[in-house]
């Protein structure tokens, strides 16, 4: 019993990290239409940017030597490449793209995704670099008085776990409950019928990747502090693909629970079904789980049925 | 209540053309305050692309317009809202995972003060404002007979209801001058009964002025005040009701030629 609640607390709280990166997909794809590749490379940017700011400032600044100081300093610049890649997408790409087809946005995106990867590798170098924001690697043992032994839970996953329910928690707020949260849908909804209201869709796009950016450097420092960062932290979205099917592309709630669910499946499924099949399921396990829904569900589990008018 | 007053829209000379293809060649015609203005024509005479060169959807290869006193000639949609136009759509262009409610609040979005990352923020006289702007939306709601069905997400709602938030959406913008792509296209009888007297209630209750298009003649004569009358892209009639009626190239246009 208490193996079976470790393996599902570990499972939730790895389905949180997805959640964090599913998350970025389902921002953009509810305020402009668009699936962006790119995330992953966002992600991969965000991470890198953080890494080596990290690094630099103590060069730069002698007196912000301070590891907190340096951290946060660079988390706020990395926050501002972001922004600024949010500029350029919408100044280069998005705003020539106004009204057109979802397919041509998403080859758009993936364009972008070589590009990010290639600049990102410019301008931050192509080692393996660490971040290291002080997450506890010990880990701890609870409910000692219930079970044998106790359960052991990783403290670094909890912690990142805890911050990225908070972040999903006030994205969700945001999208449902503000006035821009309503300019947002409104946004991904129409974009014809939005502009013809004075939404403007130019700031609306800015917001919307600048948070997207956001989630992506929030992802890439708790991943990147997990595994390093290097190239391979683009290859982590992936594992969001199977998330936003399960739970919906247009749904916030959508993607956390597909990433619990995710999250808790692969680890389960590798223990209890695993040796069945001889083991190592838990790198499949997601995506055959994501065609299933795609045969029963293909809207996922949260996202709106399109029903047109024929 | 409502006087017909000066010109407020006058469009001169427009054309359009997509590729080889004229949509509309030299349009002239001007549009007076409060009045009901209505433009009408057998399918693909270039009724929606006229709306949508007023509209700034479309760009106009000659001519321009002058709204207020302010001649445009390349204008997008949103400069045009901000301008006090507003729109609905010929097929239903509304939001449809939103609510009923939330579909007329985005029709403020113009009339909040507070910018996007005050709103985002929702504290203090953000707050106040979406109280306020939430009163005006109820008042549509009201007017427009759909308190039933605030938290419904628009997609569900019959036809003809959807048209109506529509309406409310574009109303919610207080326009002063209000185009409405064929409002009652696809409705059954009672329904544009609604309709046209939402339309007429508008007109006198807020001295909206309306551009209206309609390929519908019997309904389009009883509510407009001037009628153009366009048929393959150029204007074969401007005037009242009755004289646009007894005009003998608008009979062609809608009977064929007589033989």
């Amino acid at each position: 019993m208490a193996f079976f609640i470790e393996t599902l607390i570990g499972g939730l709280m790895a389905g949180m990290l997805y959640s964090l990166i599913a998350l970025g997909f389902v921002l953009i794809y509810k305020a402009s239409g668009v699936f962006n590749f790119a995330q992953g490379a966002m992600v991969l940017f965000a991470a890198l940017a953080m890494a080596r700011f990290a690094e630099w400032i103590p060069q730069w600044v002698p007196a912000l030597a301070n590891p907190i100081v340096a951290n946060v300093l660079a988390f706020a610049l990395a926050l501002g490449v972001m922004v600024l890649v949010a500029i350029a997408v919408e100044k280069l790409a998005l705003s020539r793209l106004v009204n057109q087809e979802g397919i041509t946005l998403l080859m758009a995106t993936l364009g972008f995704t070589y590009f990010l990867d290639g600049l990102g590798q410019t301008l931050f170098g192509n080692d393996i670099y660490k971040i290291d924001v002080g997450m506890p690697k010990d880990p701890v043992i609870v409910a000692e008085s219930l079970f044998q032994g106790g359960i052991l839970i990783s403290k670094e996953d909890l912690y990142s776990a805890l911050i990225a329910t908070v972040l999903v928690a006030l994205l969700a707020l945001f999208f449902q409950k503000t006035a821009t949260g309503r300019a947002l849908r409104a946004v991904a909804d129409d974009h014809q019928a939005a502009q013809s209201i004075g939404i403007p869709l130019s700031t609306i796009w800015i917001i919307v990747w600048s948070v997207a950016g956001f989630v992506a450097l929030v992802a890439g420092v708790i991943w990147g502090s997990k595994l390093g960062v290097q190239f391979s932290l683009s290859l982590v979205a992936l594992k969001a693909l199977p998330v936003v099917i399960l739970g919906g592309l247009t749904s916030i709630p959508g993607a956390i629970v597909g990433g619990l669910v995710i999250g808790v499946g692969e680890k389960l499924s590798e223990i209890y079904i695993g040796p069945m099949l001889g083991g190592g399921i838990e790198i499949w396990f997601a995506y055959v789980l994501a065609l299933l829904f795609l045969l029963v569900r293909p809207q996922g589990l949260f996202g709106e049925k399109i029903i047109d008018r024929v | 209540m409502r006087r017909v007053g000066e010109v407020i829209l006058d469009v001169r000379n427009i054309s359009v053309q997509f590729g080889g293809v004229k949509a509309l060649s030299d349009i002239s015609f001007d549009v007076r305050e409060h009045e009901i203005r209505a433009i009408i024509g057998p399918n693909g005479a270039g009724k929606s692309s006229m709306l949508n060169c007023i509209n700034g959807v479309y760009q106009p290869s000659e001519g321009a317009i002058t709204f207020r006193g302010q001649t445009f000639r390349h204008m997008n949609s949103r400069q045009v809202a901000q301008m006090g136009v507003a729109r609905t759509f010929q097929n239903l262009a509304l939001f449809k995972g939103m609510s009923v409610l939330d579909n007329i609040m985005t029709g403020r979005n113009l009339h909040m003060r507070r910018n996007l990352l005050w709103q985002a923020l929702r504290w203090g006289p953000a707050e106040r404002e979406e109280i306020a702007q939430r009163e005006k939306v109820e008042r549509i709601i009201d007017f427009l007979e759909i308190q039933a069905y605030r938290k419904t997400p628009v997609g569900r709602l019959p036809y003809g209801l959807q048209k109506r938030v529509d309406l409310g959406r574009a109303l919610a913008m207080e326009p002063q001058v209000l185009l409405l792509d064929e409002p009652m296209a696809g409705m059954n009888v009672e329904e544009k009964q609604d309709m046209c007297r939402f339309i007429l209630d508008v007109n006198e209750e807020f001295g909206t002025t309306i551009v209206l298009i309609e390929h519908d003649m019997g309904v389009v004569m009883d509510i407009s005040d001037r009628v153009v009358v366009l048929d393959y892209g150029r204007k074969i009639g401007d005037g009242a009701p009755d004289e646009v009626r007894a005009n003998p190239d608008v009979i062609r246009a809608y009977l064929g030629t007589q033989h």
